[in-house]
């Protein structure tokens, strides 16, 4: 005697513990997705990093331009300050969470939106500085590369907003707040948010700092 | 007979329900039927491939041949490429895996199944995509000329991607290639990797965590461990062509000059890229391949595979070389001299790791009771060929030898030794092997052995007079050759070969298409085999294991079923036929509640979305591109904000009644009968 049944539960298979089938290595799933998801993203934003270092300072020729002349170093430093203070927006999320306070998941989950938003604001405007005074996606292959990579990252941000802001809006519509398998979300799009703050600094660094 | 469990969820979308017919393979999560479409899908793009193949050897069978235009040929060279390795071997090799992990790990199904089925309807719609050139695409000539032999646009088949697989820049820039040919192999091929990419990470943490108890990594499968290695490659390798198309993609429509020497670009930069990644994409292509016959071979040789550990640390060890080999493919291009000696020696390393397996396989079969039944010819047809097209690599190492080589037909011998005669001889081996699995029938054995007959004849007709072709100066990629350059009788001998291989595989279609619904019904574990797989009833129950297994030892099952005599030769047990009936009774009769993952429409939506947004970035200064842009990213969101979204709780309390029910109807689970999940489904809410 025995029963078939179809989960509509979440992604994993053997997300049931109960059911017998324990993770072998005991991380979740999801969570060591995760991380080998990332270890390809790595990948990605070092293809794009290398690209950029490899063109920043070729000769174009007579009168050629390079980004480094249009970098607004201030500016660039409170949008990055920014996008750090969001991590440890992200951290105060996850650990209102494990402590089973909602109401600052909440909160604190619309902070990391909200910042995130703010810093991609910075880089719009930043983008559109850099338009008007002459530097485009076809001035030069060093321009180019610039783009690219910023823009890369930029479209991380953004996907990083929508996940958290799809969270904070279930912890708003559900009732009794982020269930505990909603819980490992955040955790995941936190890991995922981490990320894309490491990539910056490293670009950050790399690439306005270090002229 | 308990309820069919009704449908809480309130989701866009009616929640899907069928289990048979077209709606549960549209719908499917599980494993073995993606599996099946994987199959299915890649065999009909290898027909595909194939008929252009045929194509491209009729025009080469005599010299100055008019079959096809220059424009023509080009289109079919490139077309024949990307579709046999990403249409084909890639996803053929996907399919195995799919069907082959949860079962050889003895779990219930891939760690993630709906991003499972993500993956197959990505990879479905990008090769769709990447064939509506044929329809949709352009290719006007390029300023200042045209090809010889006809207007590029007129032909038929003459609007195909035809850049060679490489889309080398700055070939494929928008200076050479101003229609919209190119657009659709760079988009193509970005959205395969995105599938190829998602199967990847839902392979490695399948195999982390999906093994069953006693199921460590050293007692795991070659095959599963080769699916381990290439799911890595894959997950290295891909995001760097990811950048490298995002690049070229974005010289030809935004405007960007990665590639564009006249503004600074770097053409070699693109060469680089590719190979970084087009090197590793070999092994990706080869080592499935290798992953099967070293469980082919043991198996029909009745012994356990020789050097087990040195076959896995091998596999990972040309994986990782494979990393730093990639600038062999750009020899006669403008890199320094001290790199290419490094590459020169780094290529010949690769040599080593592949001797490992190749005499250990050999080892393998020495002293073996040999059954050479048709899936042990096409792994011993496999080791044979693969070594011919292993050393020719060698030669490749050798800078001013490669110089020579280079761009000839000496280069297509040597790939297509590897490539169809190791991984393609491995898929079949594989298919043949795993037939009585699939289908819980036997193929015809004579047919099978005609078709391992006529394709070896085949391949070494094919492949072989290539070699010398090449080293008397025959250049690829050209469409034609005079008839005082006496190629002509060496290529009339090529392209019968290749009809002779065409004819062999027709031959398996046949014997595939009969067995499956006429075959003879296959006994428990037809071939003494070693692995978890044969533990069950074939077909395999949409549940897998009714007993979830415990494995003690590497080939745990073989080790049940045969001792060790005086002399330390395999001794089978009196009691293992009983044993074999008694597992497979047991998995077929489940006791305990199984619960499996529910189907879903959101993937398939998620790769129609995919498609429809790859066109708008080609058509994105019409007037429809942008909103098409729009449409393709909201059904992408859309579908996994949709399966992400669905409310947990209620489902979890759902799932908690089924447990809490103790009221079953008992032998609602007869393996036998055709019975559906949701009939199956016991939960009374």
């Amino acid at each position: 005697m025995s029963d078939i049944v179809h989960d509509d539960l979440t992604e994993s298979a053997d997300d049931h513990d109960s059911h017998g089938h324990h993770e072998s290595t005991g991380v979740d799933n999801r969570k060591l997705g995760m991380w080998f998801f990332l270890s390809s993203e790595f990948l990605f934003f070092g293809t794009l990093i290398t690209n950029y270092l490899l063109f920043k300072g070729r000769d174009f020729g007579p009168g050629s331009i390079y980004p480094v002349e249009f970098y607004d170093i201030p500016f660039t430093s409170i949008s990055s300050f920014v996008l750090l203070m969001s991590s440890l927006t992200m951290v105060l999320a996850h650990a209102a969470l494990v402590r089973g306070d909602q109401n600052q998941t909440r909160t604190w989950l619309a902070a990391t939106g909200m910042l995130g938003l703010v810093f991609v604001s910075g880089q719009f405007f930043e983008f559109t500085e850099f338009v008007n005074e002459g530097l485009k996606l076809t001035t030069n292959p060093a321009a180019s590369a610039f783009f690219l990579l910023t823009g890369f990252h930029g479209i991380h941000v953004v996907v990083g907003v929508v996940l958290l802001l799809s969270l904070w809006g279930k912890s708003v519509r559900q009732p009794g707040g982020l269930s505990p398998e909603q819980g490992l979300s955040v955790e995941l799009v936190g890991l995922y948010w981490h990320f894309v703050d490491i990539i910056w600094i490293v670009i950050f660094v790399v690439v306005y700092l270090i002229q | 007979m308990a309820t069919i469990a009704p449908q809480k969820i309130a989701t866009v979308f009616r929640r899907p329900e069928a289990t048979t017919g077209f709606w549960s393979w549209i719908t499917t999560v599980d494993h073995k039927k993606i599996a099946v479409m994987y199959g299915y899908t890649a065999f009909g793009f290898f027909i595909v491939g194939g008929i252009e193949a045929l194509l491209l050897r009729i025009q080469l069978a005599g010299p100055d041949g008019t079959f096809l235009t220059a424009a023509q040929y080009n289109g079919l060279f490139t077309t024949h490429a990307v579709t046999m390795i990403f249409l084909f071997v890639m996803p053929m090799a996907s399919a195995f895996f799919n069907y082959l992990l949860p079962l050889m790990l003895g779990a219930r199904d891939v760690a993630f199944p709906r991003m499972n089925a993500v993956s197959y309807w990505i990879f479905l719609f990008g090769g769709i995509f990447i064939y509506s050139s044929l329809f949709f695409a352009t290719n006007p000539a390029p300023l200042g000329g045209n090809l010889p032999g006809g207007a590029l646009d007129a032909s038929p088949l003459g609007s195909i991607p035809n850049g060679g697989w490489f889309l080398y820049a700055p070939n494929s820039g928008t200076q050479f290639s101003p229609g919209t040919s190119i657009d659709y192999a760079a988009l193509g091929l970005q959205i395969l990797g995105i599938a190829s990419l998602i199967s990847a990470v839902n392979f490695i943490v399948t195999i982390f965590n999906m093994r069953t108890k006693g199921m460590r990594l050293l007692r795991m499968p070659v095959f599963v461990w080769m699916t381990l290695i290439v799911a890595f490659l894959l997950l290295f390798s891909l995001p760097i062509i990811a950048i490298a198309l995002f690049m070229l993609t974005a010289d030809r429509q935004f405007g960007s000059v990665f590639f564009v020497a006249s503004s600074g670009g770097d053409p070699i930069l693109w060469q680089n890229l590719f190979w970084l990644f087009g090197h590793p994409e070999v092994y990706i292509l080869i080592l499935p391949a290798m992953g099967m016959v070293s469980e082919v071979l043991p198996v029909f040789s009745r012994k356990p595979l020789f050097g087990y550990p040195a076959i896995v640390f091998a596999g990972g060890a040309i994986a990782f070389l494979g990393f730093g080999v990639w600038a062999h493919h750009m020899f006669s291009s403008d890199i320094p001299t001290v790199a290419q000696a490094a590459f020169g020696l780094s290529t010949m390393t690769i040599a080593i790791p592949t001797g490992i397996k190749i005499f250990n396989w050999i080892a393998t079969i020495w002293g073996g009771r040999i059954r050479l039944k048709t899936p042990m010819l096409f792994s011993l047809g496999f080791v044979a060929l693969f070594v011919i097209g292993g050393l020719s690599g060698v030669t490749h190492a050798i800078v001013p030898s490669d110089w020579q080589q280079t761009d000839t037909y000496y280069i297509v011998a040597h790939f297509h030794y590897v490539l169809f005669g190791g991984a393609v001889f491995g898929l079949f081996s594989g298919l043949y092997y795993w037939f009585p699995k699939l289908t819980g029938r036997m193929y015809n054995e004579r047919l099978g052995q005609v078709h391992f007959g006529l394709m070896f004849l085949g391949t070494n007709l094919t492949f072989g007079p290539m070699h010398w072709l090449g080293l008397q100066g025959m250049v690829r990629r050209t469409w034609v050759y005079s008839a005082d350059t006496g190629l002509g009788p060496w290529n009339m001998v090529v392209s019968i070969g290749a009809f002779i291989i065409a004819l062999s595989i027709f031959v398996f279609m046949v014997n595939w298409t009969w067995s499956k619904r006429k075959g003879e019904i296959a006994p428990n574990d037809p071939w003494d085999a070693r692995t978890l797989e044969w533990t069950i009833p074939s077909p395999t129950p949409e549940y897998n294991f009714g007993v979830e297994p415990t494995v003690t030892a590497l080939d745990d099952f073989w080790h049940q079923k045969y001792d060790e005599d005086d002399e330390g030769r395999a001794v089978r047990r009196p009691e293992a036929d009983e044993l074999v009936d008694r597992l497979i009774e047991a998995n077929g009769n489940p006791t305990t509640e199984i619960h499996l993952p529910a189907p879903s429409y959101f993937p398939i939506i998620a790769g129609f979305g995919m498609m429809l947004l790859a066109y708008g970035i080609i058509y994105h200064t019409r007037p429809w591109g942008i909103p098409l842009i729009v449409v393709g990213i909201l059904m992408l969101i859309s579908s996994l904000l949709g399966w992400g979204g669905e409310p947990l709780e209620e489902v979890h309390e759902e799932h908690l009644d089924g447990q809490g029910d103790s009221d079953h109807d008992p032998g609602s689970l007869d393996p036998n009968q055709e019975s559906t999940p949701r009939e199956l489904a016991g939960v009374e809410d």
